[in-house]
């Protein structure tokens, strides 16, 4: 009885096109909405997850997120550096600055500053220009998405000259990282040369970068780090979780994009259980008809269930089409719009909650299915 | 399954089967415990006037009611004795029915409402569709298979319907008012169909109408009245005398 199930859905091209459309908007609301929402979050630790060889950060014990960090004592980074497996210890600075381009235009942005001599905390990948470069003279590496912004419209180019607290900047490298959370623009510099930047003393480094000898024993000397310096010690994993978990709780960007997807999905139910409701009342006659013959409630049940699975398929796949265009759209638009991907866990997560939602949205229409007389079909 | 009765080949018979509704606190009793006889190779009618209990005495034998009291036997079976599971499958295989308003499945064509029986019982759709459109043909409809209902005629719908009815073979075919959404001519025509087709000295159709003009059909009336059936004639006699 499928086919004749799928013929009586298809049949109903409105509502058969009104279920569709319900499970499409639901699946492209919640899919592009909870993968802005992830990659913000991942925006949030994007410098972390940059510093690949770094395991453990070492800070202030009061810090909690990247994005806020306190100076430590340039006497902290020896005594890290003397902890029992410590294999090496870098500083690192971060700091917002201002930024001014040779034709004024004056922008804000963060500015990192990577140990002297190893770059330690360098990302990988460059899109123009190489780390090497940042021992030039004056010498900076931009992100795409910060370029884009000092350059609005330019092709990237080295060569630019900038102005960072008035002193002269030349970019010299293009490097392939995301925007962060707080900012789109990103200046990579050396350590030294940040602090010039930024016109700070004595005292500036936000954070010590470490890796333990024994990979295996990462939690352990991050331990042993803490106790012996009283600095705040965690593997990279757990500073990362820490800065996202930062902005989960001190900003209302949660709440906004988590009332979208509610609000989506209970569109979705209104949409798909109305429709669906509708659908199955105009053809209650029909289903009393099946029954009198003699079609049993398991294979009604199954013929309803098949209708509510079809249009979930269809409306989810077309949903997640329109969310994938969206999001790819959106990535090559804009420099600033990059890191918004639809992950396959976000696909299968949106497609458990479109099957809920259709089941949910549906139950009471199987019921009536269900529970309708066939001597129905006897009254005129 | 067990044969019929041998003796006096009943396909379908009810003793004493009672039947009530309830309407807010008030108790309807609609059959006052009846009795009711088809018999195998003929068309048995169930006449009288609106009200009188014709179409719920025709569920209850055609189990899709359950009656209250007294039994009721379809081809030798206790209907009460059924499981709830096995009745639909026991109407699937033996019974065929015929609706007032056809009920056809407005998104499906004439052969595939008219093999749904078949789709039914698991035969497959092809071949189910096949059959369907043969019988299709018998019934001079062999140039609408593949037409959707809203694009037949009445008349055409319930020969659509009919097919449906017949094409799975059932002993006993149970048909609420035939006639009754038809114009004169295309109700004659469509008893005449029915007589040919379904009629057979294997099967029993009973017709429920109250419409005096298709009395000249039945082999047997049964005229009933306030729950009860009070009186059995021959069509003959019934289409003579034209009282409900």
């Amino acid at each position: 009885m499928s086919r004749t199930a799928l013929r009586m859905l298809l049949g109903d091209k409105t509502k058969c096109l009104g279920l569709v459309f319900g499970v499409m908007l639901t699946t492209l609301l919640m899919c592009q909405q909870i993968s802005i929402l992830i990659g913000l979050l991942n925006r949030a630790a994007s410098v972390i997850d940059d510093a690949r060889e770094v395991e453990i950060w070492v800070m202030d014990p009061s810090v909690t997120t990247i994005d806020v960090p306190f100076p430590l004592r340039d006497t902290a980074l020896p005594r890290v550096r003397g902890v029992e497996g410590v294999e090496w210890a870098v500083p690192f600075f971060k700091a917002g600055t201002q930024i001014r381009t040779r034709d004024g235009r004056l922008d804000g942005g963060f500015i990192i500053g990577l140990d002297d001599d190893t770059l330690i905390g360098m990302p990988d990948e460059f899109v123009l220009g190489s780390a090497q470069d940042l021992a030039l003279p004056d010498a900076i590496a931009l992100n795409p998405a910060g370029y884009a912004l000092l350059f609005p419209g330019e092709e990237l180019q080295l060569g630019k000259e900038i102005e960072i607290n008035d002193r002269r900047a030349v970019v010299t490298g293009i490097v392939d990282v995301l925007p962060t959370f707080n900012s789109n623009l990103l200046i990579y510099t050396r350590y030294s040369r940040a602090l010039e930047f930024t016109n700070n003393g004595r005292n500036e480094m936000s954070f010590i970068l470490a890796r333990a000898s024994d990979p295996a024993r990462v939690a352990e000397v991050s331990d042993r780090i803490s106790t012996q310096t009283e600095l705040k010690a965690v593997p990279s994993s757990t500073f990362r979780n820490e800065s996202i978990g930062y902005i989960l709780s001190n900003t209302g960007i949660p709440a906004s994009f988590g009332t979208v997807v509610v609000l989506g999905i209970l569109v979705g139910v209104a949409i798909v259980g109305l429709t669906f409701n509708q659908f199955i009342s105009e053809n209650l006659r029909q289903y009393a008809a099946l029954k009198a013959v003699g079609v049993g409630d398991g294979t009604l049940l199954r013929m309803t269930l098949l209708q509510a699975m079809f249009v979930t398929v269809v409306g989810y796949g077309l949903g997640l089409l329109a969310a994938a265009a969206f999001l790819a759209g959106a990535s090559n638009a804009a420099d600033g719009l990059a890191g918004f991907v639809l992950r396959p866990e976000i696909a299968i997560g949106v497609a458990i909650l479109a099957v809920l939602m259709v089941l949910a949205s549906t139950i009471v229409s199987m019921r009536r299915v269900l529970v309708v007389d066939p001597a129905t079909v006897f009254r005129g | 399954m067990s044969m019929p009765d041998e003796a006096n080949q009943i396909a379908v018979q009810g003793r004493g089967v009672l039947k009530s509704f309830r309407s807010g606190e008030t108790k309807i009793t609609v059959l006052r415990g009846t009795d009711f006889d088809a018999r195998i190779g003929e068309m048995t009618f169930l006449v009288g006037p609106s009200g009188c209990g014709k179409t719920t005495l025709i569920s209850v034998l055609g189990g899709i009611l359950a009656a209250e009291g007294g039994a009721v036997s379809v081809l030798g079976e206790e209907l009460a004795a059924m499981r709830r599971g096995r009745l639909p499958r026991f109407r699937l295989a033996n019974l065929g029915f015929i609706f007032q308003q056809f009920n056809l499945l407005p998104s499906l064509s004439a052969a595939e409402n008219a093999a749904i029986p078949l789709v039914a019982q698991g035969i497959s759709t092809g071949k189910a569709e096949r059959r369907a459109a043969e019988f299709l043909d018998r019934l001079g409809m062999g140039d609408q298979i593949r037409k959707m209902p809203n694009q037949l005629s009445g008349g055409q719908q319930q020969r659509v319907a009919i097919a449906r009815a017949l094409v799975h073979e059932p002993k006993v075919v149970i048909c609420d008012e035939p006639t009754a959404s038809l114009d004169a001519s295309a109700g004659t025509a469509v008893m005449e169909l029915l007589g040919e087709a379904a009629v057979s000295e294997e099967r029993s159709v009973i017709v429920v109408t109250h419409d005096n003009r298709i009395f000249k059909f039945a082999d047997r009336v049964h005229h009933m009245a306030d729950g009860m059936i009070f009186k059995t004639e021959s069509g003959r006699e019934a289409a003579e005398s034209g009282v409900l």
